[in-house]
């Protein structure tokens, strides 16, 4: 049973993917039609066509919106929605900073420990919406509305007033130290020429890690519970107001993560002092969208969503704008909401063939 | 004297946008329907009508032209939100979800037919439409600075709009059938009220004032428009809920957002805030601040719709 939900779940994502394309392509015929042909096929092979690079790169994409995704994704299971995976990042990539701009008493442990202390900056933040909404009724969409502005002003306050971390000429963060980027781990031999690094096995370990807590333990079992009824897993003996800022709490420390894995990348990162919000929070909701909340789909889409993005890069060469992607991504996203409609219609159909074959029977 | 009439000048810039799209939220999620699109459909309605007043610029001018902008934004207001009706009330898609697809789609849009009007995304215009002082009304004492001078007919429009909500929501029979619609869907439907039509009504106000609050916000503080209104849609939100969805409470809440934007943006020039030295970034993250502060006192008995955000089900008891 469980089996065929998921795959009528696969069919509505495949469904919206397939409509976000066509409408890709629509939009290149109407800007351009003599190289509308050539752009699509840009969109669908551009990262294959540069060698290893071109795959590493989309990997690299990859990393920090599989987390994010993740992120949104596990909040979605245990029936939150956390629109708070913007601010989550950022406070996560200001922990990372820090510790890697002045943590080198830890030598080559550095970087494990930015790590760590992004996870838990992540957590902390993302445990707000969880309380308010545990012990005051706080609708948590809201409340990760302000966290998210409260978060990027206050890191944008906190680095542009202390001179250690502040790069005044380039009104961004100073570089962190070599020994907190995270280590290449052997892809930059295997993908030479890209920015890819040892985040990316992180990436999936955390995906599978999420997925074997989600549905093998019990603690997991509880979480989901308190999502699909609060009432009734409170009537079950269960805490449901620590069950939300538990769930809250471990969105936050994945979206945190994210933050890490970007900032400590050694791709010449740095967090910018502007007016606005981390663009891989909301690019995480697309991921977790069109992965069906579930960690390994949600390790899928984000490879997917930042292959088409690097494909949209290369859409630069003929000449169309890579807003096409964002718009693409968008119908994706507006139709993977009609999931429900699409599994309806599924079951109709299936329901009527059966009919028709019973009916045949006779 | 004069710096308090420039920061209440300089405010409203800020509380009339916030007004229009808070109020069009309220419309929205008084019917059943959260819409979170708001931002979206903020900068399409900024998009195409300030597009307008760009090409129009060496035929058109002063409050013709602006008029017809308004016309524009609140147009292209409702076209873009009935995708969100349509996915929330025809599909029954989860409305966060839809909202967020229209709120990703609007700025790459706009960014992209940008380029291909105007060669880069940045949409210049002039401004033509600032009202140095207003015949008679602006000779005033007192008043007359604060309301007639350095304004915008936009101001007027919000105020009128505000006055109009309160009626339509409050002593009117679709105002009380679409409050009915955002309380108990399945007792409206049961005495006859259509609630996808109502929805849908819902929905396409809020299309209209969201896209005419876009307008409103870039006209008076900027000239050009970059594919974004930085955060004013989410912002609304956060009006409207710390207006507790009324009215005349979301005015209060506008005004007080509006003068912390207007602080953080200002505060140099102020010469009782310049000498304290807080940083701008402070009062930027105030009114968030103060929003959740307000949540965690109001929200145990919030006065919010009972059935925003379930899509409604005719055979669902």
């Amino acid at each position: 049973m469980k089996k065929k939900i998921d795959s009528i779940g696969f069919m509505s994502s495949l469904f919206a993917i397939i409509v976000g394309l066509l409408v890709g392509f629509v939009i290149l015929l109407v800007s351009n039609p003599a190289d509308a042909g050539a752009g699509f096929v840009t969109i669908l092979t551009g990262p294959l066509t540069h060698g290893s690079k071109g795959v590493g790169q989309v990997f690299y994409y990859a990393t920090p919106i599989i987390l994010t995704g993740l992120s949104v994704g596990f909040a979605f299971k245990t029936g939150l929605f956390n629109i708070g995976a913007s601010g989550q990042f950022i406070v996560g990539a200001f922990a990372a900073v820090v510790v890697g701009i002045k943590g080198e008493a830890f030598g080559s442990a550095q970087w494990v420990v930015a790590l760590l202390a992004a996870v838990l900056a992540g957590a902390v933040w993302g445990a707000i919406p969880g309380l308010v909404k545990a012990y005051f009724n706080v609708n948590e969409v809201i409340a990760c509305i302000m966290t998210n502005y409260i978060g990027m002003y206050l890191v944008n306050y906190l680095v542009s007033t202390n001179k250690d971390l502040y790069d005044k000429i380039h009104n961004y963060s100073k570089s962190v130290a070599n020994t907190a980027n995270i280590p290449k781990m052997g892809l930059d031999k295997v993908f030479e020429g890209s920015s890819v690094n040892g985040g990316f096995f992180i990436a999936v370990i955390t995906a599978v890690v999420i997925f074997i807590l989600l549905e093998k333990t019990t603690f997991g079992y509880e979480l989901k519970a308190a999502g699909f009824n609060k009432d009734a897993s409170k009537y079950a003996g269960m805490n449901e107001k620590r069950n939300i800022i538990l769930s809250m709490a471990i969105a936050g420390a994945l979206s945190g993560m994210a933050g890490a894995l970007l900032y400590l990348a050694g791709s010449g990162k740095h967090i910018e002092i502007v007016d606005s919000l981390a663009a891989e929070g909301f690019t995480g909701i697309s991921v977790a969208l069109l992965g069906l909340s579930n960690p390994i789909g949600v390790l899928l889409a984000g490879i997917f969503i930042a292959y088409i993005t690097a494909g949209g890069f290369y859409l630069q060469l003929l000449n169309f704008s890579t807003e096409i992607i964002d718009i693409i991504i968008a119908v994706i996203i507006y139709f993977s909401a009609f999931s429900l409609f699409v599994r309806v219609f599924i079951t109709q159909l299936k329901k009527r063939r059966e009919e028709k074959q019973e009916g045949g029977k006779k | 004297m004069d710096t308090l009439f420039l920061i209440f000048q300089q405010t409203m810039f800020f509380t009339i946008p916030l007004l229009l799209v808070a109020l069009g939220g309220m419309f929205s999620e008084r019917s059943g329907i959260i819409n979170i699109a708001l931002e979206g459909i903020m900068i399409m309605g900024a998009f195409t009508s300030i597009l307008f007043i760009s090409l129009t610029q060496d035929k058109l001018s002063g409050q013709l032209q602006l008029f017809l902008a308004i016309l524009i934004a609140a147009g292209t207001g409702i076209l873009f939100s009935l995708f969100h009706a349509f996915a929330s009330i025809n599909m029954k898609a989860d409305q966060t979800i839809s909202g967020t697809a229209l709120n990703m789609f609007a700025p790459a849009f706009a960014i992209f037919v940008a380029r291909r009007v105007g060669g880069t995304q940045q949409v210049q215009f002039a401004n033509t439409f600032r009202i140095d002082s207003v015949p008679v009304l602006g000779d005033i004492p007192v008043i007359g600075p604060l309301f007639f001078k350095n304004t915008y007919i936009t101001t007027y429009i919000g105020f009128a709009i505000l006055v109009l909500s309160v009626i339509v929501v409050y002593h009117t029979r679709f105002g009380l059938r679409l409050r009915a619609c955002g309380e108990h869907p399945q007792a409206a439907d049961s005495v006859g009220i259509n609630v996808y039509k109502m929805q849908y009504a819902g929905v396409i106000i809020s299309g209209a004032l969201g896209g005419l609050g876009g307008l409103v916000f870039v006209v008076p503080t900027s000239t050009n428009f970059n594919a974004t209104v930085a955060g004013y849609g989410f912002l609304a939100l956060a009006v409207l809920i710390f207006g507790q969805w009324h009215p005349v409470k979301i005015l209060g809440a506008a005004f007080f957002f509006g003068l912390m934007k207007t602080i953080a943006a200002s505060y140099s020039a102020i010469p009782f805030l310049s000498t304290i030295g807080i940083p701008s970034y402070i009062y930027k993250m105030i009114p968030y601040i103060a929003t959740l502060i307000v949540l965690i006192f109001t929200s145990k008995n919030s006065q919010a719709p009972r059935a925003e955000g379930i899509p409604y089900d005719k055979g669902a008891r």
